[in-house]
């Protein structure tokens, strides 16, 4: 798929989108409304998306193992809503001849441009002297970041330390919407193009693609800067969007349920990632309908069991597809003919 | 076209290359015999720049490339199918293929390129959209080799080809050698399997724990009754 049709793509699901969002607002759309509950679900899987494929892009395509997303997560949040608290009102009133919207919506812009920023140099630090080594520095030194970066925003007050951090409320469905529209594609486009090519060339045999010509460091670095931009993004909306900073928000499980959500829908596949995303955030939400079954005297209550049965579920199809759901397929793929020998 | 003069290479505190000399010559097919963990592969690593020297001079077409990185090797014109093939399992062996000329642009000559490789080896064409990690270990040996061709190098380093393939993939992929030789190309070739690689050699290095013990003519060489005995299994 190609830049232009890409771009046609995305026109519709922004379309999309902003259908789905005017349907969010308190007056509904042509009277159907999608209540808040829902909307918030849209939103988590957005945001969840951004998570999922970025990541997907350096431990899925390039091969490498980041166990830290939840902390370049974390910068983007606290670095944009830093700027948005501090800085968001009084660029708004200058802006005020442009109406509310568009006012609000560039303090948005500006703000994921931060976060974007912030979380991209981050991993550069992060990226340079640990993807320098061949072999598994990566997923220790990103462990080790995410934890300390948690710890130093803790013990920051401008950013509200142990308190939690109150931000405004730039971000919605639309805005959440679009960015994860734009994150697949442009991911898509750099796998689909010859760098990305070089990506998968080093996740199968990094010593072979250097041995191709493939600057395999430069690279490697390139993906992880990338893929933690985008986790900032996903961070500034997050912020943005829930109004509330807590440190306890990046913690380690959430760096996990991202990993998650690649290792299920399939690491290497841009569309497992988007139904891996899919799949860790309402299943547990499903799993609250559970009904109680009532046998002899004793009733079960399944949806208090949810955490549990989710796990079950994860470790089932773990067991039952340890390359997960897609493998490194894509859905569009089991749609195609097969051409030549199999 | 290649020389290392006093090469030592190390891993951490193993010597595996202990003050090796070597030459090879325009248009020459080289081969370096030796048991395992002789050093084969590592002179191979530090030749392609993956593996820097602790001292000693490499020098390619009169440059030193000592600290020069793999990837920056590949455009001097020089190409390595490795030991274990390392194909891209994942990718087909048309996209492995191209991997092979990453570094190159023009499309025609990168088409041609492919096409004399498939006529190399008939049953990469059949196989061309197939994973590689799906191919025999004989077809995997077809396609690193061709791979390694596609960056169109002036020396190619070939680590081990006949590895663990029965006797007529062995000879296939000898007689590619030869063909490929024949086409200008200079080959420097690492075999456990002395017998083969003396028979389609120039001349031949012995390698025996990090140091060259014999050299010279490949047919002296499999006429010398150390090299007999201890390499040849007479
Ligand atoms: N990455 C490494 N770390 C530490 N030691 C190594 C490493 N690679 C090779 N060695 C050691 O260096 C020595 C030479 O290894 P090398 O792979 O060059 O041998 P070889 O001649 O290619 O053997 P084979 O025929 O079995 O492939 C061996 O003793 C080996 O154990
Ligand atoms: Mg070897």
């Amino acid at each position: 798929m190609n830049w232009v049709k890409s771009i046609g793509i995305s026109i519709i699901l922004i379309a999309l989108i902003y259908v789905i969002n005017s349907a969010m607002s308190s007056a509904g759309f042509f009277g159907f409304g999608i209540d808040d509950y829902y909307s918030r679900l849209l939103v988590f899987i957005a945001i969840n998306i951004i998570l999922a494929t970025s990541l997907n892009l350096i431990n899925g395509f390039t091969g490498q193992f980041s166990i830290g997303h939840a902390g370049f997560m974390a910068v983007g949040a606290y670095s944009s809503a830093y700027f948005t608290v501090n800085y968001g009102k009084a660029i708004e009133s200058s802006l005020a001849f442009g109406g509310e919207t568009i006012a609000s919506g560039i303090v948005l812009l500006i703000a994921i441009l931060i976060g974007l920023i912030f979380s991209a140099i981050a991993g550069l630090l992060v990226g340079i002297p640990s993807l320098r080594l061949k072999g598994d520095y990566l997923a220790i030194v990103t462990l080790g970041f995410a934890e300390i970066i948690r710890i130093v925003i803790l013990n920051i007050d401008s950013v509200g330390g142990a308190t939690g951090y109150q931000v405004g409320g730039y971000a919605n469905f639309f805005w959440v919407g679009i960015l994860a529209v734009i994150t697949i594609v442009i991911i898509h486009n750099i796998v689909k193009s010859d760098a990305g090519r070089a990506l998968v060339s080093i996740r199968e045999d990094e010593l072979a693609a250097e041995a191709m010509g493939v600057n395999t460091t430069r690279y490697k670095v390139i993906s992880f800067v990338i893929g933690s931009g985008f986790a900032g993004v996903a961070g500034v909306l997050f912020a943005h969007y829930n109004r509330f900073l807590s440190t306890n928000d990046f913690q380690f499980i959430k760096s996990f349920e991202i990993i998650i959500m690649i290792v299920i829908g399939g690491m290497g596949s841009m569309t497992g990632a988007i139904l891996g995303a899919i799949i860790v955030t309402l299943l547990p939400e499903m799993l609250r309908y559970l009904p109680d079954i009532q046998i002899g005297a004793t009733t079960f209550k399944f949806a208090d069991l949810r955490l549990v049965i989710f796990a079950l579920i994860l470790i089932l199809t773990m067991i039952l597809r340890p390359q997960g759901i897609l493998g490194t397929k894509e859905i569009t793929d089991f749609f195609k003919r097969k051409g030549g020998l199999r | 076209m290649l020389t290392l003069e006093n090469v030592s290479v190390n891993y951490g505190a193993i010597e595996a290359l202990n003050g090796i000399s070597l030459h090879i010559e325009q248009g020459e097919v080289v081969t370096l015999i030796g048991a395992n963990g002789a050093g084969k592969t590592t002179t191979l690593r530090t030749i392609t720049g993956l593996l820097e020297p602790k001292s000693g001079a490499v020098k390619f077409e009169g440059k030193l490339t000592n600290g020069i990185a793999a990837h920056k090797l590949v455009a001097l014109g020089m190409a390595m199918s490795p030991e274990g093939r390392g194909v891209f399992a994942n990718l087909s062996v048309r996209e492995n293929l191209e991997m092979g000329a990453y570094l190159r642009n023009d499309k025609k000559g990168i088409a041609d390129d492919m096409e004399r490789g498939f006529a190399m080896f008939p049953r990469l064409k059949e196989r061309e959209q197939q994973k590689a990690g799906t191919l025999s270990g004989g077809e995997q040996q077809m396609l690193a080799m061709v791979r390694a061709l596609m960056s169109r190098p002036r020396l190619l380093l070939l680590d081990e080809p006949s590895l663990g393939l029965a006797p007529l993939v062995v000879h296939t992929i000898f007689e590619a050698i030869e063909e490929i030789r024949s086409n200008g190309t200079t080959i420097l070739l690492v075999e456990q399997n002395a017998n083969a690689a003396l028979h389609h050699s120039d001349r031949a290095y012995v390698l025996e724990t990090g140091r060259i013990v014999m050299e010279g003519n490949s047919k002296e060489l499999a006429a010398n009754p150390k090299v007999k005995e201890a390499y040849l299994g007479e």
